[in-house]
């Protein structure tokens, strides 16, 4: 009889552990949106301001090096800069979706890219 | 003539005091090889310190291997195991190899910010050729990393699926475009923030000393905002740990 209290105890820490365990599973997974720090909103907007800017930048840096290199000045910049503007709308747009640092990025899940759908949550609470 | 020296003794002052002269970088030992300077610069000696108590912070941390670990040692383990998990959540088994060096750039960067905290500190994190040389590495490593992997699919990349072919000319040139300003805004989100914040805090602590008796009120202000850039300087470092993560499991998982 004595022997036996302490096996039960420890199948009951066992089954305590479990559910312990089987609960920061369940929580992980779901944690997407939610955990959004508060006052990130400013890194946010901040975030958008630099994802536009920055392709724009990139797209009147290609147009300018292509004009000069084939003499069409300024017609390639002109291109390029609205390119760079789509980019950078582009971008917005998949950080707005929740996707943004994957070029090309589709929400449809394949079988054999794991891990790559709750990175779409994940994505979101960075300042 | 008071009044004429008293002008010169402010004007003087906010010159010295001017928000961005904690920025300048100074050659400490000028060096130059042929016409390319390399001057030993204070940026260069703060990146050296920081290099070293990085070093310091986790060897000698770790030199009691205690099982129970002191409070230096769990510090140490703590950074460890953060970026560990970080790189388990983003990238998954795959990004092991890379685990250090992403521990690296995350304890550089870190301990760049902290280092800029110190008074007669110096943020080298806060000068946008520091940080976009960090972002360009990155950038190019992982370009490269997706390129030995996948050889020639990476170029699938560019073109997203289910688009018609017709629209390809337009839209290839789009997505490079964004792939391309992908260190930008890595580099340039550290560096504000770093330029910003800093700034902010002189301009405040300037308040503090012309205001005079009002001054307790940017004091105030500049207590609590000090407090918030060292809440910023480890913000920072993450997420352009996470960045980092993020564009490695692209490399490795192309869609």
């Amino acid at each position: 009889m004595t022997e036996e209290r302490p096996d039960h105890e420890l199948e009951r820490l066992d089954a305590r552990l479990k559910e312990a365990r089987a609960k920061v599973q369940a929580k992980n997974p779901v944690d997407g949106p939610e955990t959004q720090t508060p006052g990130s909103t400013l890194g946010l907007a901040f975030r958008i301001g630099v994802e536009l800017v920055s392709a724009l930048a990139i797209g009147l840096g290609i147009g300018w090096l292509l004009d000069s290199w084939l003499d069409t000045r300024p017609w390639l910049m002109v291109v390029f800069i609205f390119l760079g503007g789509a980019a950078g709308i582009l971008n917005v747009y998949r950080m707005a979706r929740g996707f943004v640092y994957a070029v090309g990025y589709t929400k449809e899940k394949k079988p054999g890219d794991h891990d790559t759908g709750d990175r779409e949550s994940k994505d979101k609470d960075v300042g | 003539m008071t009044l004429g020296t008293g002008n010169l003794r402010i004007r003087t002052l906010a010159e010295a005091h001017s928000p961005l002269t904690q920025f300048e970088i100074k050659r400490w030992v000028p060096i130059e090889i042929g016409n390319l300077d390399v001057s030993f610069t204070n940026s260069s000696t703060f990146m050296v310190l920081t290099v070293i108590s990085v070093s310091v912070f986790l060897v000698l941390g770790m030199r009691h291997h205690a099982l129970v670990p002191g409070r230096w040692q769990s510090m140490a383990e703590l950074s460890y195991l953060f970026i560990a998990n970080l790189v388990k959540d983003t990238v998954g088994s795959e990004g092991r190899p890379y685990f250090p060096f992403i521990f690296t750039v995350f304890m550089f960067v870190l301990f760049g910010n902290l280092f800029g905290m110190l008074p007669y500190g110096f943020t080298f994190t806060s000068h946008i050729i520091v940080t976009f040389t960090m972002a360009v590495v990155v950038f190019l490593g992982v370009t490269l990393i997706a390129l030995i992997k996948h050889r020639l699919h990476f170029f699938k990349f560019f073109m997203p699926p289910g688009v018609p072919l017709v629209m390809a000319p337009l839209l290839v040139p789009i997505e490079i475009i964004s792939y391309l300003s992908r260190p930008i805004s890595l580099s340039v989100r550290l560096f504000a923030n770093m330029l910003a914040g800093h700034t902010l805090l002189k301009v405040f602590a300037g308040f503090v000393v012309t205001l005079g008796l009002f001054g307790a009120f940017p004091l105030v202000f500049v207590i609590a905002l000090t407090a918030l850039e060292i809440v910023i300087a480890f913000l920072q470092a993450f997420v352009f740990t996470i960045l980092t993560c993020l564009y490695l499991n692209d490399a490795l998982h192309l869609h």
